[in-house]
């Protein structure tokens, strides 16, 4: 009864076309989005912050960018790891080089600079489709790493091999670096992720979307549209690299404050994977739904034996995690194959019929 | 400029012709590692031949098998008490895997198939190491890994038994496809699952006869590199090398998972050896890749595989 | 032989309409579509052995021809999959043998599939979206913002599909996803997908293929509404020969990969090697 949306009806196609079609929905989503800007910072400690909704966020918007190349225009890839990197290490090189450009700018040529690197791995890959193509994406991922860890260019030859966020500030305050602090990092890798969604979320209703999900879906029916395939899948490609690219120099410079390229290996590309099978192929919700499953459930292997009293190895920890994300990928692709976005679209249908049954 | 083409194109040739006998035996250490490669691509094309689903999670049956076998051993069994075991122990899981993974998603597309089986490898990976341990163990199955001499080139036993059961399996693999009954059943149902069930072929014992067969190849796999370079965790990574080889031979040729697997040794053995020095070495991370990437420029379906032509 | 180019009362109004007619029943234009000998082959197969016909402008050519004869393999090849071994495609007068698909696209062609190529993932509305696809002017800047143009793009195109999916009367199912459909309506579906291009020249694969009576009935009645009321021609595959009879102005039987007949319905049922090619077996 409380859902219910009777009486609303669209009067013009604007509205039906609108993000949140139910007036409830728009009411939640703003509350959802105000409490998200106010209450962390104010409220929440800094483990929450550093070790839940960072990463959450930071993941987030891996996850969006390898949906819309692999959920919405079905081009499967592996290589999100290396993608991330190349956004990290860029970011690296760009700030240290210019150090009074804004971190902002800094990021976002980052992005640009992955979505480059995507489009020169993506263009050969494009006579190919399905496992053939992750294979490629598995070369643009292990040569990646290899050249970050040869090139003693990319880490200015620092002898640890690694990069480090160096301070840099928004609006006079501390964003990145050491010095940082939580909230400051927090409220940035929040409005990133709040613009790039609304732009995910307002191609994919659109033209571009719907050729992208077209070549997903019957790429040969698509030409006959006029879809040409090969501008579709490249355009996927650099733009979910874009994202992946972005994200990479979140998690180095909001998140891990300095990394190595272990940081962006072929778990990760997996780990994303992950994130926008469980979460849902083809929903923008879902890769938020993903991301913060899969951050979860490592906290909570963690967190249980604790506070149950059992004592657990580390070793088994990690075990029980890979069973755990093993197990549970396989669960959802035959329960739900459309991941906790179906269900929640399910629990939302259940709840504008409740308490009738149908 | 001049210098750095001479580099890349003349010098490792000239490097090549200097020293012959070296050569015979890097590509004999090629050829020895593509075989290996060989023997774990031959489990994936098993599987996508008769059952269309790309396994994934051959890597975690290699290592699985391994641990299994290993562990085993450790326990006191004796070499062919274990061997014996882990083949049956292969067998339950094929069992397993079939009913718990493969039945519930019969109907799927491929994708979905294969994102399972990412699943099951990860899973595996996590059950194996928790049931075994995850320390590096040795596999020591009898054969020493000593060379002997021929003819002024250095042989190594260990490598030559992997090659010669890799052959062995590869030949009674293509005559068993070609020539008998479930041969054909099994390329039936890996053309089209519904067609397949309609002639009465049942899905269900060939999944699981494909599925433990692979998993006896991935034994045989696994004892060769565990007694090459222990048995642990990288071990997995292994199966990921093996897409390149099916790239170069094709998915569902078992000739080609050979052929391939000789030309990615190969090519990767030479190309650490002699070019691998001009940029700081370790190209074997990548070099196997980049090299299946080039050939799907030219020729996407492989050497071996069949050329896909799409019907509107 | 001569007279009324298509028996049955559902032509007859439309040939009343000025329909600018001569004594053979051809209108005197240039066709919209020439075919001139083509040939497709594949490996050692000839699929089509120089067939050559002509759609003309504004009429309903229905082809015809026992199975495998070769009748999606000429549509293919007009659409631009697959490239032919010889011959001459002409559209509207200009040489377009060698484009590919999306290219045919752009010049005014759309199709339906025999095995109905709808996007399963996607709802019925998008579905019919996408065929506006080559309509919409693309700028990535507006469209990342859906704002300005690109929204008031997207807006004046949703009006004009659902004045196609009023047409077609589908208005009920626009927002079930295009794989859950039954199998007519999603037949239905198709066509409106082809309709929204706007297109020049239709080609229907066997649009009543699995029908009942009624639904074959409503599709009969799109199809002669859409050449009535938008001037589209349209050629189409079909088995059914009392549809065939019924709606097409000409008729062209494939066999073997050649054209064995061309012309009239009326002509064509009584061919001799028509009847020969379908063993006589042949609906009133």
């Amino acid at each position: 009864m409380i859902y219910r949306e009777a009486g609303q009806f669209k009067t013009s196609y604007a509205s039906d076309q609108a993000i949140f079609p139910i007036v409830q929905d728009r009411w939640v989503a703003g509350l959802v989005l105000v409490a998200a800007v106010l209450v962390p910072p104010l409220v929440a400690n800094d483990y929450w912050l550093q070790a839940i909704l960072i990463p959450f966020l930071v993941y987030a918007l891996a996850a969006i960018g390898l949906n819309l190349l692999t959920g919405y225009a079905g081009q499967l890839s592996l290589g999100t790891g290396g993608f991330m990197a190349v956004g990290a290490y860029s970011a690296f090189k760009l700030t240290t080089a210019f150090p009074r450009v804004s971190i902002l700018l800094v990021f976002l040529a980052s992005g640009v600079i992955a979505a480059a690197v995507g489009l020169l791995f993506g263009l050969p890959s494009l006579r190919i489709k399905g496992f053939y193509l992750a294979v490629a994406t598995l070369a643009a991922q292990f040569f990646l790493i290899w050249l970050f860890n040869k090139v003693g260019w990319f880490v200015n030859y620092a002898s640890s091999g690694t990069i480090t966020a160096p301070n840099r500030t928004v609006l006079g305050v501390l964003v990145t670096g050491p010095n940082a602090g939580a909230p400051a990092r927090y409220l940035m890798a929040l409005g990133f992720v709040i613009v790039f969604a609304l732009v995910a979320k307002n191609l994919v209703r659109g033209r571009i979307g719907r050729s992208w999900m077209a070549i997903r879906d019957r790429d040969i029916a698509a030409e006959i549209i006029g879809v040409r395939p090969l501008r579709t899948k490249l355009l996927a490609f650099g733009i979910s690299s874009f994202y992946c690219g972005v994200a990479g120099a979140e998690l180095v410079f909001l998140f891990l404050g300095s990394a190595e390229t272990l940081a962006f290996d072929i778990n990760q590309s997996f780990l994303v994977l992950f994130m926008i099978i469980i979460g849902g192929l083809g929903s923008i919700f879902g890769s938020f739904l993903g991301a913060g499953f899969i951050i979860l459930v490592p906290i909570l292997l963690t967190n249980i034996p604790h506070w149950l009293g059992i004592k657990m190895s580390v070793a088994l920890q990690k075990e029980i995690e890979l069973m755990a994300f093993g197990g549970l990928i396989i669960l959802f692709l035959i329960v739900e194959p459309h991941g906790l976005a179906r269900l929640w679209q399910i629990t939302k249908e259940k709840l504008r019929l409740w308490p009738f049954p149908y | 400029m001049a210098e750095a083409l001479r580099a890349v194109l003349v010098a490792p040739f000239a490097d090549m012709a200097a020293n012959p006998a070296f050569l015979v035996e890097v590509l004999i250490g090629g050829i020895a590692s593509g075989l290996m490669y060989s023997l774990v691509a031959l489990g994936f094309v098993l599987i996508f031949k008769a059952s269309g689903v790309f396994n994934f999670a051959q890597g975690a049956l290699v290592l699985f098998s391994a641990l299994t076998l290993v562990g085993l051993m450790e326990r006191g069994a004796p070499v062919w008490l274990a061997i014996g075991l882990t083949m049956l122990v292969m067998v339950v899981l094929a069992f397993a895997i079939e009913r718990v993974v493969l039945r519930p998603l019969v109907n799927q597309e491929a994708i979905i198939l294969f994102m399972a089986t990412i699943g099951l490898n990860f899973f595996l990976e996590g059950f194996g190491e928790m049931a075994w341990g995850a320390n590096v163990k040795k596999l020591d199955i009898g054969i020493p890994d000593t060379s002997f001499i021929v003819r002024g080139v250095l042989v190594n036993r260990l490598e030559l038994t992997a090659a010669i059961t890799a052959a062995v399996l590869v030949t009674i693999l293509a005559i068993f496809f070609q020539r008998t009954r479930i041969g054909r059943a099994l390329r039936a149902v890996a053309d089209d699952h519904a067609a397949a069930l309609s002639i009465g072929i049942p899905l269900k014992t060939i999944w699981v006869i494909v599925w433990s067969v692979s998993g006896l190849v991935a034994l045989a796999a696994g004892i060769m590199w565990g007694a090459k370079s222990g048995v642990q965790f990288s071990l997995s990574l292994i199966a990921l090398k093996a897409l390149p080889v099916l790239i170069l031979g094709g998915f569902t040729s078992v000739p080609g998972a050979i052929v391939g697997g000789l030309i990615i040794g190969v090519g990767e053995k030479l190309g650490e050896v002699y070019w691998g020095p001009l940029v700081g070495g370790a190209i074997e991370n990548w070099f196997a890749y980049v090299l299946a990437l080039a050939f799907l420029v030219f020729r996407p379906q492989g050497l071996f595989g069949e050329k896909i032509i799409e019907r509107v | 032989m001569s007279g009324e180019p298509g028996a049955g009362t559902l032509r007859a109004p439309r040939r009343a309409a000025g329909f600018a007619a001569r004594a053979d029943g051809t209108s005197g234009e240039k066709p919209l579509l020439e075919v001139e000998r083509i040939s497709v082959r594949f490996g050692a197969v000839l699929a089509l052995n120089q067939v050559s016909l002509d759609v003309r402008r504004g009429e309903i050519l229905a082809i015809i021809g026992p199975n495998g004869a070769g009748k999606t393999t000429l549509l293919n090849v007009i659409s631009g999959f697959y490239q032919p071994y010889e011959g001459r495609i002409l559209f509207e007068g200009r040489d377009r043998t060698h484009l590919r698909a999306p290219d045919v696209a752009a010049l005014g062609l759309a199709r339906t599939f025999q095995n109905v190529a709808l996007f399963r993932g996607m709802t019925v509305l998008d579905n019919i979206m996408t065929g506006r696809l080559l309509k919409m002017r693309g700028s990535f800047l507006w469209e990342a913002l859906y704002w300005g143009p690109a929204r008031r793009q997207e807006l004046e195109h949703r009006a004009f599909v659902e004045r196609i999916i009023d047409f077609l009367e589908i208005q009920a199912i626009r927002k079930t996803p295009a794989g859950r459909l039954p199998y007519g309506l999603q037949k239905r579906v198709e066509l409106a997908r082809a309709l929204a291009a706007e297109p020049t020249l239709l080609l229907l694969d066997e649009p009543m293929a699995g029908m009942n009576v009624e639904e074959k009935e409503d599709m009969c009645r799109f199809i002669l509404d859409v050449n009535d009321e938008f001037g589209t021609t349209i050629a189409l595959i079909e088995h059914d020969m009392s549809v065939v009879m019924d709606i097409s102005d000409r008729v062209a039987v494939l066999d073997y990969g050649r054209k064995i007949a061309d012309g009239a319905p009326a002509d064509v049922r009584a061919n001799p090697a028509v009847i020969h090619a379908y063993l006589g077996v042949h609906h009133e």
